[in-house]
């Protein structure tokens, strides 16, 4: 079976200077740095990590908003390139993106529903308004948002409603993937569930694939049929949520784990040494071999490789040859 | 610190506190008269959506509101009478005897002195230490905060730092007054798990050694059951709940709390669909009548918009709840067109 979305050595980086203005020495920042995963028709993907570990990156480089330095991403079997031309617009019509901040992503000036049927219109001109007009309040329908709410602006709506402002927009036209960037971050507790219940529901009627990137494993976990965490620009584990969470397997996905606290329960934490290195900084070797609490001399020197076996898929030195380990 | 007395006096006491704010036209009350005690070597956790009240509570109270905001009831410093205090005698308490902390440490520090320089102001005002000797206390407290190499890192700017750094900086300067009570407004919303399991490791570690009160601001309930040993839930700028953390956790009593534990994905267990709170919050200067959380509530019926509750005990203890239907909703009984499902599992 081929995945409506196949990622393959995905790397991005960045020439940047190093601190010192001007005279600062040129260096490389490897936002991404191999990424390969596959998301198949109407599944979801989680991507999880913290700052600065790539996700928002690969969200940019999946819908050709930057090129890649390195890989490919093909969606439906076809490229997707960086050229903003008639084929990356085609493609573009059916992947869509819902952002963090739904009022940096509306416009302040359009009333929503002339917001939720712009794609309509670009994407199909010859559309007869009438019929244009029925599809917006269908789809405001869908989303939960009241007819009386399609001629006000932005900033009357509250972020919830403006969260369901940009999913009705993004789904306009009927899309096969939906990349969703920390799309419940800014909403309260209580609007949050209602969005990521939303989201579900519209899931399960429409049926479109995603690739939902957040830094809240809790959310994450909700919404995904596979999760992939990430550090530095690659991911190092990867499989079903509940195997993922409840069993993880890399270091760095134990600590994430342990670090989240949860409600009625204190629970042991492992706490992680230092900060995340600076992704222009990456050490050698593992990446996580700094902060990780059981590095041996190997992770120092050797990038461990995403080893797959029977669905989950983890890059550690420790788990993927243990026996080597003991040797040294 | 668990002498008789100081247990019985509370080391600060709100009573009756409302904030109304100007809005040109007409004040719009945004805080309707909180009371809140938190004893010596306490942490209060303060939970509650966005504008609840949980944040101006404590900007109101340390006189940090501007001058739109009118403030009336009362806020005790170990038996002082503080609200709306004179200017100068606020200053002196900020940073002395109240430290604060807030969600963003970068803005908190000034981006153009030194870290050092900062720190040394603070120890100047409150402690009186120049020189020499507030070098080596700077020192010392970026080294109690679990910064490496202390020394050089006096000389760096807050942008040569991390989040999770400059955090632990704004925590330095927080100690530097020997605080009393430390107001922690959302110190981790900002960090990375990882870098916030460390912060609250850090501020837990500091009230145990210090015996300092502690309220921690948050909008996150796993965050707050984590230290805290007494929860309030603020909705629409009142207390609508409090009881010790474990208590509250484990059988809250108001339909918003178990609401609000009830929309947060899990992470063990199975995986179920959300009990999504219907409704938004509403805007403070159109507050329904009654119970402002009626209209989303599951377990209202007519009495609830006609009377605003008090908080009253329950079963006992230390334990109090806002709600006409306490009764009800601890049985799990919906009024017949309840709408949504609330499970009684949250009370076992």
């Amino acid at each position: 079976m081929t995945a409506l979305l196949s990622v393959r050595g995905l790397k991005r980086h960045y020439p940047v200077r190093r601190p010192g203005g001007l005279f600062g020495r040129p260096a490389t920042l490897k936002a991404v740095d191999g990424l390969d995963f596959d998301i198949p028709a109407g599944r979801t993907l989680g991507l999880v990590g913290e700052s600065g570990c790539g996700k928002s990156t690969t969200a940019r480089l999946v819908l050709g908003l930057v090129p890649p330095s390195a890989g490919e991403v093909r969606f439906d079997g076809g490229l997707v390139t960086a050229k903003h031309d008639a084929a990356w617009r085609r493609q573009r019509r059916r992947m869509q993106m819902v952002y963090q901040d739904p009022l940096g992503a509306l416009d302040r000036r359009m009333p929503v529903a002339e917001q939720i049927g712009e794609p309509i219109a670009i994407h199909e001109p010859g559309l007869p308004a009438a019929e244009r007009a029925e599809r917006v309040a269908e789809l405001m329908a869908q989303v939960g948002l009241g007819a009386s709410m399609a001629q006000r602006y932005p900033h009357e709506l509250s972020g919830g409603q403006r969260q369901r402002v940009v999913i009705a927009r993004a789904l306009a036209l009927d899309p096969a993937l939906l990349v969703c960037d920390e799309p419940v971050s800014a909403l309260d507790v209580s609007i949050q569930a209602q969005v990521l219940n939303l989201l579900d529901d519209l899931r399960a009627r429409t049926g479109f694939a995603a690739l939902f990137i957040s830094h809240d494993l809790k959310v994450v976990r909700q919404m995904s049929d596979r999760v992939a965490v990430m550090y530095l620009g690659r991911i190092v584990e990867e499989g079903a949520p509940e195997e993922v969470f409840h069993a993880p397997l890399h270091p760095y996905t134990q600590a994430l784990v342990s670090a989240i606290p949860v409600p009625g329960r204190r629970r042991e934490r492992i706490v992680l040494e230092g900060d995340p290195p600076n992704p222009v900084d990456v050490p050698a070797g593992c990446p996580f071999h700094p902060r990780c609490p059981v590095a041996t001399a190997r992770c120092t020197r050797e990038v461990p490789r995403l080893e797959r076996d029977a669905g989950r898929a983890v890059a550690c030195h420790l788990v993927t040859a243990p026996a080597a380990h003991a040797a040294e | 610190m668990t002498e008789h007395f100081e247990q019985l006096k509370p080391l600060v006491s709100l009573r009756g506190l409302t904030v109304d704010f100007d809005t040109g036209r007409r004040y719009v009350r945004a805080l309707h008269g909180v009371d809140l005690d938190i004893h010596r070597g306490e942490t209060l956790g303060v939970v509650g959506e966005s504008g609840c009240g949980k944040s101006i509570t404590w900007l109101a109270a340390t006189g940090l509101l501007d001058a739109r905001a009118r403030m009336r009831g009362s806020v005790k410093l170990a038996g002082e009478e503080i609200l709306n205090a004179p200017a100068k005698r606020l200053a002196k308490l900020r940073g002395g005897r109240i430290a604060l902390i807030f969600q963003d440490p970068s803005s908190a520090l000034n981006p153009v002195h030194r870290i050092g320089r900062q720190l040394g102001e603070a120890l100047w005002l409150h402690r009186g230490l120049r020189g020499k000797d507030a070098r080596r206390e700077a020192t010392r407290l970026l080294e109690r905060v679990g910064i490496s190499n202390p020394a050089q890192r006096l000389r760096d700017y807050p942008h040569e730092l991390s989040g999770g750094m400059n955090q632990r900086v704004m925590i330095a300067m927080a100690l530097a007054g020997e605080p009393e009570l430390l107001v922690a407004d959302e110190p981790t919303t900002a960090l990375d798990a990882t870098i916030q399991a460390q912060i609250l490791d850090l501020l837990a570690d500091l009230r145990r050694e210090t015996g300092m009160a502690m309220v921690l601001i948050s909008h996150d309930l796993g965050v707050v059951s984590d230290i805290c040993d007494r929860v309030a839930v603020m909705y629409c700028g009142r207390v609508i709940e409090t009881a010790p953390a474990e208590r509250l956790f484990a059988a809250p009593a108001h339909p918003y709390s178990i609401g609000l534990m009830r929309a947060l994905p899990e992470l063990d267990g199975p995986r179920r669909r959300l009990d999504a709170i219907p409704g938004t919050v509403p805007p403070p200067d159109a507050l329904p009548r009654g119970c402002t959380f009626a209209p989303r509530c599951a377990f209202a019926d007519d009495a609830c918009s006609g009377a605003l509750p008090g908080l009253r005990p329950v079963q006992g203890g230390d334990h109090r709840a806002a709600c006409l239907r306490v009764e009800a909703v601890r049985r799990g009984a919906l009024p017949p067109e309840g709408r949504v499902a609330c499970q009684t599992g949250v009370h076992a």
